[in-house]
């Protein structure tokens, strides 16, 4: 039984003039993992941001079209609800500076000032970390700034954060590019955990870890999306010229 | 050839040694300035010197707690005004780097900068003191908090323009507001550089003179009433310095080494705060 | 939002598996109703927000031009009275209300100009010693805490100090060189100025000097050029601008400068004959006689000279921002 959680209609993205992401029509189904790969400057980084509505924060960025969230447009809701439901994991880890690690998973309350109280908030925070398997490696430190923890932890952290919000979907954008192998590795395996309470959308210009992770991906090309299917079928017979050259490494 | 070069050498010496001459030439004199106002003004600071009103001309003693007490209330006023305009308008710059009004303020902000401070003195009289019909503390320190404005808002929006995109972003991306945002995560990262800046500011107009010289005025008797004229360190100095009785030299002099420390003592404040509450990014 | 949560049970419960799993879901959508309503108040308070800061960004524009309003407004009787010649009339007589105010400008310029001679040479030396020669150690903490020490002393410690000290020495100076011995005046300003300005170009020169890219510098060496010669052909063409930018920035704060030169130039409004005469500067005039102006005219033609003190000041700063501007873009 499946059933769709985010429907695009006709979505187009703009810097300015620039006309960045091109009448993309994809639908998402529940609790799947979907990667999203192409060349850099191909738009998906720019789709997946308009998901959860941070494309407009940048100045000048404009968009259109119809994103359904559960039969909702994104683009008419104001933007603190969609990203209270679409929770968001950035490329490069950005835990808060000035909090602890424990703050840091429960910032998203803290700092929206919902006000719980502390049993609740010991739950949270441990069941968090516990689905990012960070809890044990942080349990005794967690008083500790969230910045004194490794890349890879850092990017647990970071999902565990969204994860705390407990949203309906996770984006993430290009989450291991600016991690090593083995913290990769770790988050990697996190995706196939997390598929399960979450609808994973993940950018990523590395094909294998496509292959790896998801269950469907979308190729996305000068600013359209070329071509969206099953992961294996993707990998194995494109049916797009373009998603060919691309997975068998003709662009550059 | 080896003449040339070594002419060129001598003459790269020479010139090292000019600059080292100078150098010193110009820091020493400097130094001791600073020593000679210390020496002058410490000896007149005690316990009485620091908590009696000034004695009329001809007997000996007094202090300056009027002046002091002034000072701090006229500063304390001044800043109360000027550091929430300063932050704000500072996140607005920060937070808005292209807009037409952000062009408009930043280039008012500039034009404030160089304001020469008897000319705000003049403005604080013209707006608060004219049409009120008497000198008052507060107009001075509105006139003090406008010198402050510029200072803190360059500072703020240069400490939060260095923090990164992606800190802004994770907040964002929590479903926070804007308002809190800027208020929970930028500025509590930030707030080493606009603290450094609010007290630079402070240190800056503590010493300020000419605009309080039409507004706070002065004043010989302890005063708390800010819609009163209302005595000042720098006041006190200037009005007693270029007195001719020597009694009131001497209080001038404690009352310089009082604000040349009080300046100092906020200096080294700031540079103690700008690392001890430094965010590590 | 409780249909869909009925919804959600129904779908749910058919399959009893997943009971823990539901139980969550529910926990989580009620809490998703918590926080929506909490949210609604966070949108309203988000928008007064921004609005504030916008409102305050407008309020600074409007103070600023308020004060070039009320200024030029206040000055209009002055204006009336003298018109243009007000800038260049050599007699400034209030009693017979005659304002003219060509000594002040005059003395502003003298003693701003001379300032600068007088710094130049010392700020560009700290600056180079700074910037180039010892950037780092403890001899340069030193010397950098000490300029930082000087640029934070009040102007109104330096005019006292120039009253006790320096007045007596620049008086047995002009003994021996057989000029009027007065003491206050003109040169006794522009020393205390020069003092104060030093630590603004030397600082800003200083981060000027180490901005040249080292590479720059390196080709030079090793083409053979002496330390000299790279401080004459790589770093004075690079940092040309932001050496000026300084300079100009200097002479902004000499002109606008008040209490120190007060204290010291002798307040007369009679054209300064020569450097060590005594004379008064636009500012000085201000803080001289702004309390004693009794009447309208009078008072008007001091903020008219706060006007033109204004402008000249604000053009000098914008020149000198303008030029740093070039220069970190560059």
């Amino acid at each position: 039984m499946e059933s769709t959680i985010i429907k695009s209609i006709g979505y187009n993205a703009y810097f300015g003039t620039n006309h960045v992401v091109k009448n993309v029509n994809m639908e998402i189904a529940r609790n799947k993992a979907i990667a999203v790969m192409g060349p850099s400057g191909c738009g998906k980084t720019t789709f997946l941001r308009g998901i959860n509505r941070m494309h407009e924060l940048i100045p000048d960025a404009t968009a259109n079209g119809q994103i359904l969230l559960d039969g909702e447009d994104v683009l008419e809701m104001h933007p603190i609800f969609v990203r209270l439901k679409i929770g968001m994991v950035f490329q490069r880890p950005n835990p808060f500076p000035n909090l602890s690690i424990y703050d840091n998973v429960i910032a998203g309350y803290l700092l929206n000032g919902i006000k719980l109280p502390k049993a609740e908030k010991d739950i949270i925070v441990e069941k968090s970390l516990t689905k990012v398997a960070l809890w044990n490696e942080v349990k005794d430190s967690l008083v500790k700034k969230g910045s004194f923890l490794s890349g890879g932890q850092q990017q647990r952290l970071c999902i565990a954060r969204a994860v705390a919000m407990e949203p309906e979907v996770l984006l993430f954008d290009e989450p291991t590019s600016a991690l090593d192998p083995i913290s990769t590795s770790t988050v990697e395996e996190l995706f196939h955990e997390l598929k399960r309470n979450y609808t994973l959308i993940i950018v990523t210009h590395n094909m294998q870890q496509a292959a790896r992770v998801s269950d469907l991906t979308a190729f996305f090309y000068m600013g359209e999306l070329v071509e969206y299917d099953d992961t294996k079928v993707m990998f194995t017979n494109p049916k797009d010229s373009r998603t060919q050259n691309y997975i068998t490494g003709r662009f550059s | 050839m080896s003449t040339l070069i070594k002419y060129r050498i001598g003459k790269s010496f020479a010139f090292k040694g000019l600059i080292i001459l100078l150098s010193v030439a110009c820091v020493v004199p400097l130094l001791f300035i600073l020593v000679y106002i210390i020496q002058a003004g410490i000896t007149k600071i005690n316990w009485h010197f620091l908590t009696n009103l000034p004695k009329p001309v001809g007997e000996a003693g007094g202090g300056v707690l009027n002046a002091l007490l002034g000072s701090v209330i006229i500063i304390t006023v001044a800043s109360l005004i000027a550091i929430p305009f300063g932050i704000f308008c500072g996140i607005y710059l920060s937070e808005n780097k292209n807009t037409k009004l952000a062009y408009w303020c930043r280039l008012c902000v500039d034009v404030l900068q160089g304001v020469p401070s008897i000319v705000i003195g003049l403005i604080a009289y013209l707006w608060f003191v004219k049409p009120v019909g008497s000198f008052s503390a507060l107009s001075g320190s509105i006139a003090l908090a406008i010198m402050m404005l510029p200072i803190i808002i360059r500072s703020t929006e240069e400490t939060l323009l260095l923090l990164p995109n992606s800190l802004r972003e994770a907040a964002f991306a929590l479903g926070m507001p804007f308002h809190r945002v800027i208020l929970k995560v930028i500025v509590p990262c930030g707030i080493s550089g606009i603290l450094s800046g609010v007290m630079l500011s402070v240190a800056r107009i503590t010493g300020e003179t000419a605009p309080l010289l039409f507004t706070a005025f002065g004043n010989n008797f302890l005063e708390f009433n800010i819609t009163k004229p209302m005595q000042s360190l720098p006041l006190l100095i200037f009005n007693y310095a270029t007195s001719p009785y020597n009694e009131w030299h001497d209080l001038a002099w404690g009352a310089s080494c009082i604000l040349l420390i009080w300046v100092l003592l906020l200096n080294i404040f700031t540079k103690l705060i700008t690392r001890k509450w430094k965010v590590q990014l | 939002m409780d249909k869909s949560l009925n919804n959600e049970n129904i779908t749910r419960s058919s399959l009893k598996l997943e009971r823990v799993i539901v139980s969550d879901k529910t926990s989580s959508i009620v809490k998703g109703a918590k926080r929506i309503r909490r949210s609604q108040q966070q949108i309203r308070t988000e928008s007064i927000f921004k609005n504030t800061l916008v409102i305050i960004s407008i309020f600074i524009i409007v103070v600023v031009f308020a004060i070039l309003l009320t200024l030029f407004w206040q000055s209009i009787p002055a204006i009336k009275l003298t018109g243009i010649s007000y800038l260049w009339g050599k007699v400034w007589d209030p009693v017979k209300d005659v304002f003219g105010v060509y000594p002040f400008i005059l003395g502003t310029l003298l003693t701003s100009f001379l300032a600068l001679i007088i710094s130049i040479p010392f700020s560009f030396s700290v600056a180079i010693f700074l910037g180039e020669y010892f950037p780092k150690g403890t001899l340069s903490d030193l010397l950098k805490n000490t300029v930082e020490l000087i640029a934070a002393v009040p102007s109104v410690i330096y005019g006292f100090w120039g009253l006790a000290v320096l007045v007596p020495i620049v008086r047995g100076f002009e003994a021996q060189i057989g000029v009027q011995t007065i003491g206050l005046g003109i040169f006794t300003s522009s020393v205390i100025l020069a003092i104060m300005i030093i630590p603004y170009a030397a600082s800003l020169g200083r981060s000027m000097i180490q901005m040249v890219p080292s590479n720059l510098k390196e080709a030079a060496y090793a083409l053979g050029a002496t330390r000299w010669e790279v401080i004459r052909s790589i770093i004075f063409p690079y940092t040309k601008s932001g050496l000026f930018a300084g300079v100009m920035l200097s002479l902004g704060r000499a002109l606008g400068e008040t209490m120190a030169v007060t204290m010291v130039i002798g307040n007369t409004s009679l054209i300064p004959k020569n450097i060590f005469s005594p004379g008064n500067t636009m500012a000085s005039v201000i803080a001289n006689e702004f309390t004693e102006a009794d009447h309208p005219v009078y008072l008007s033609a001091l903020i008219e000279l706060g006007l033109v003190l204004f402008v000249v000041t604000v053009v000098i700063n914008m020149i000198g921002k303008r030029f740093i501007k070039g220069f970190s873009n560059t």
